[in-house]
């Protein structure tokens, strides 16, 4: 079939700003969004630039957006888009500085996911010594639990999808820190806690609005803001509960379980105290709210089944844990 | 601009190039380039597996066996009993770096049946084994700080006297050409795959360490020897794993008949792969396939067990054959996939170029002969990686930093600038389509005299089009027009060394099969094939082939 296709086309370094240009060319009916680009490459213009290489989703190298949606090109199908869009329109990634067309900088990506300490840290005292003997003991669950974040291939698509990342530069973005939960949840690292703490202030995992944007993007069901909720876990139980983020957290839960039901009216106080100076910034939002009708009263009865919504609570309480056991065979 | 220095540079930053990069003593400077950043390296896109004997079951010894037999009989065993004989010891270090193998019910790394291995030996990680050494291997890279140059092409070596003092190559992003100058010089390039129209390699598999390395001197081993993949995906070629037989997948014609039956009888689709993709041709050829495939029939292992160990698979089968393994058989066809020949390197990945060092699938150690068993390639890129960074540690003592003329880079800056000045001309993707559409026509699963002279024509004609051909781009930032255009010449450049090969070659050995010559012929060929450079195409040689506990024996499976 022969389509359009239109590609942002830029190269600040020479000084030219973004343009849109279309292409008209004959592709076949199954093909993807990176054959078109190379039929546009190979028939049209050899200028047209963007990074490729294994053409089935492992390598990571060609995210871009799709009508406006980031994701691979190569497992992206050109009929779908045209079929749910009308037509094909593709830009380079977001949030990032373009190098050329489609290409963008990487490093800026690079050095957020370095910022997580991305290794398993163990003791100098654990690690082997040639030739290496033992293996680390780990059940099947334990490596299940890394699953879906051992499944990253780095393709930026999450980041460039990533609304925080818009807004806020320093945010370390979603596919850094499901990074980071990947070794947090591995039993074999002994970093845990320096990461969490690490992650704890700004830029971090508390900065993440669970927009969903990064799990919608993910071409291979990472699920990164699975991952940041990990986090948040991890740290509360870990001890760093001194965040606006984790007293949201643990106040939510105390009110619930005092009233059998969330109280807006309470949780600013409750967070912040009652310290009028902190409580400052609330009063405009407030005073909107209550001119609307909207301001809820923080003074509630609580509700009949308080007690089974406790119990409830009770119940459900304990999240995974590692699962890691020494067994025999394991190093000292 | 000034010339770079570097005690050692890695040319290739996938598991090999990473692998020796981590072996250095921390006051040794490391620097490695790569044409892709590390983790998009197509060591990513491995699937089933890694090789060690780990069991108390199993023995290094049986292991090597195995390897020989697949090799049939060209691998050089004292290589192949070092590989078998670490191979544990490296995959217990690659998890204990941080790599998520999947596990049996005593905790330990799990291991899968593969084809031509007598006992289930491969470890894995799902379907995504490659994936996840490449990227722990990434995480050490990134702990120790090593210098990594991302996104610069190889143009050449800078040799001088005999010797490898450096590389010069070009910055991608900037369009600089620069010259490194270093003590030694690690090729970790990885294959040639993209040689062929269809191939399950990446579309950077061009071979363009070989292809530098044998233009600057050094001889290729072997090249005429590569495997075709029995299941790879018709429409793009891409890879279905072994482990997906390995866990019980049968491959069924047309008839619905497990053709296997008649061509291996015992191992069925676990026979070699040269075998199981020798008997896919012919069911296909014998008017048994169904649209140019066989049948991968996975639906008896049930969604659970496909869930479980081949999640990719199923999406890879889902996205690009639009079948879902659970309901139906895919498609599958045999597909270029992996170069047993390159650059001639010794088990510690020396190269007959002082100065020289190779690991991984641009090298020729040979482990692999004449067909390399599925597993074995990632294990070779850990255990020779490993054994090169060591090596040339030791190299480096007492050897001086040199000091090599600018005309390297001075004249790799001519040669670009006159590639990007001619201003019409054939373009590249046309010329690599005529290549790889006749490499896989001729020079494919079946071979014989006719083709693959007419191959040598097709190929010294590509080869001299390919030289004038024309560079669209005339920008400067991030040219891939312009890399594109050399990777042709170097893909033209290996076809003549293969189609060399594969024509002096008179026998049938592994992966390379002549219709006219269906026996193997110990007498006249057992020994590998040489190429040097020469402007008249490739000019062969041979050397033996090292035996040391294994008799050469008829193979079957």
């Amino acid at each position: 079939m022969r389509i359009e296709i239109e590609i942002e086309r830029s190269c600040p370094g020479e000084g030219q700003a973004a343009r849109f240009q279309s292409f008209h060319v004959e592709v076949p009916r199954h093909a993807t969004v990176l054959d078109t680009l190379m039929a546009v490459k190979n028939q049209e213009d050899g200028s047209v630039t963007f990074r490729r290489s294994c053409r089935s989703a492992i390598c990571g190298s060609c995210a871009m957006r799709i009508n406006g949606r980031s994701g691979l090109a190569c497992d992206t199908q050109v009929e779908g888009e045209l079929r749910r869009h009308g037509k094909l329109r593709i830009q380079p990634l977001a949030h990032m500085p373009v190098v050329r067309d489609l290409a963008v900088e990487i490093d800026p990506f690079w050095a957020r996911v370095r910022a997580v300490q991305p290794w398993v840290e163990r003791p100098r005292e654990a690690e082997p010594s040639w030739p290496v003997e033992q293996e680390t003991r780990m059940p099947q669950s334990a490596a299940e639990e890394m699953d879906d974040t051992s499944k990253c291939i780095m393709c930026m698509s999450c980041f460039s999808a990533c609304e925080v990342a818009e807004v806020d530069t320093r945010f370390l973005g979603p596919a850094a820190l499901a990074k980071a939960y990947r070794f947090v949840a591995d039993p074999r690292d002994t970093n845990t806690q320096n990461r969490l703490a690490t992650l704890n202030g700004g830029g971090g995992y508390w900065d993440c609005t669970r927009c969903n944007q990064c799990v919608e993007a993910c071409p291979k069901d990472v699920k990164p803001m699975e991952a940041i909720v990990h986090l948040r876990r991890e740290a509360i139980r870990a001890g760093f509960t001194g965040t606006i983020g984790s007293r949201h957290i643990t106040d939510f839960l105390s009110i619930v379980r005092q009233e059998g039901r969330l109280n807006e009216g309470r949780m600013p106080m409750q967070m912040k105290g009652f310290n009028p100076f902190k409580l400052l910034p609330v009063l405009p939002l407030a005073w909107r709210m209550w001119r609307k009708g909207k301001l809820p009263l923080p003074w509630h009865w609580p509700i009949p089944g308080v007690s089974q919504v406790r119990r409830i609570m009770d119940r459900k309480g304990g999240a995974r844990r590692k699962s890691f056991v020494v067994g025999k065979g394991d190093l000292k | 601009m000034s010339m770079l220095s570097h005690d050692v540079i890695i040319v290739g930053a996938g598991l090999a190039g990473m692998r020796a990069a981590l072996e250095f003593a921390p006051g040794v400077d490391v620097a490695m380039i790569s044409k892709v950043h590390p983790v998009r390296s197509h060591s990513g896109a491995a699937q089933g597996g890694v090789n060690a004997a780990l069991h108390e079951d199993d023995s290094w010894e049986n292991h090597a066996y195995d390897t020989v037999k697949g090799s049939d009989y060209l691998g050089d065993q004292d290589a192949i009993e070092i590989m078998c004989r670490e191979a544990p010891s490296d995959i217990r270090q690659m998890e204990h770096w941080g790599v998520i193998f999947s596990r049996n019910d005593e905790e330990r790394i799990a291991q899968r049946p593969f084809g031509g291995a007598g006992y289930p030996r491969t470890c894995y990680a799902a379907d995504r084994t490659g994936h996840a050494l490449l990227h722990a291997m990434y995480e050490r890279v990134m702990r120790r700080g090593v210098k990594v140059y991302e996104e610069w092409f190889l143009l050449s070596l800078i040799m001088e006297d005999g010797e490898c003092r450096g590389i010069v190559a070009l910055d991608i992003p900037t369009g600089q050409v620069v010259s490194m100058r270093a003590r030694a010089v690690v090729m970790a390039t990885g294959g040639y795959g993209r040689v062929y129209r269809t191939s399950s390699n990446g579309l950077v598999n061009t071979g363009d360490g070989m292809a530098v390395c044998y233009e600057a001197g050094a001889p290729l081993m072997d090249m005429e020897f590569v495997q075709f993949h029995p299941t790879t995906l018709k429409s793009n070629g891409v890879l279905i794993t072994e482990g997906s037989r390995g866990e019980g997948g049968t491959l069924i014609n047309a008839l619905g008949e497990r053709f296997m039956k008649t061509y291996a009888p015992n191992a069925m689709e676990l026979a070699s792969r040269d075998v199981v993709s020798r008997a896919e041709q012919t069911e296909i050829l014998e008017g048994r396939g169904v649209d140019g495939c066989v049948l991968l029939d996975l639906r008896h292992l049930g969604r659970e067990k496909i869930l479980e160990r081949l999640p990719q698979i199923r999406e890879l089968a889902i996205k690009f054959a639009g079948t879902d393994p659970i309901e139906v058989p895919i498609p599958v066809r045999p597909g270029a996939h992996y170069s047993m020949g390159g650059i001639k390197a010794d088990f510690n990945g020396a190269t007959p170029l002082p100065g020289l060092f190779a690991a991984g699938e641009c090298s020729c150690v040979s482990v692999h002969g004449a067909n390399r068993l599925g597993g074995n390639s990632l294990l070779e890129t850990l255990v020779f990686g490993r054994r090169t960074g060591a090596f040339v540690n030791d190299y480096l003592v007492g050897r001086p930093m040199p000091s090599p003329a600018d005309t390297h880079r001075v004249e790799q800056e001519k040669r670009l600038a006159e590639m990007v000045a001619r201003p019409a001309g054939e373009r590249g993707w046309a010329l690599r389509e005529e290549l790889g559409t006749m490499m896989n026509r001729n020079v494919g699963v079946f071979r014989d005299r006719a083709g693959l002279e007419a191959a040598v024509t097709v190929a010294a004609n590509v080869a001299e089009r390919a030289r004038r051909q024309w560079v669209m781009d005339k920008g400067k930032i991030f040219n891939t027009d312009l890399t594109e255009a050399l990777e042709l010449q170097h893909v033209t450049e290996l076809a003549r060394v293969i189609i060399a090969g594969a024509l002096a070659r008179e026998e049938s050995r592994g992966a390379h099969f002549r219709k006219d010559f269906t026996t193997r012929d110990d007498a006249k060929w057992m020994r590998h094939t040489l190429a040097h450079p020469d402007p008249d195409g490739p000019k062969l040689s041979h050397a033996p082939v090292a035996f040391t506990r294994f008799e050469p024996k008829e193979r079957t499976y």
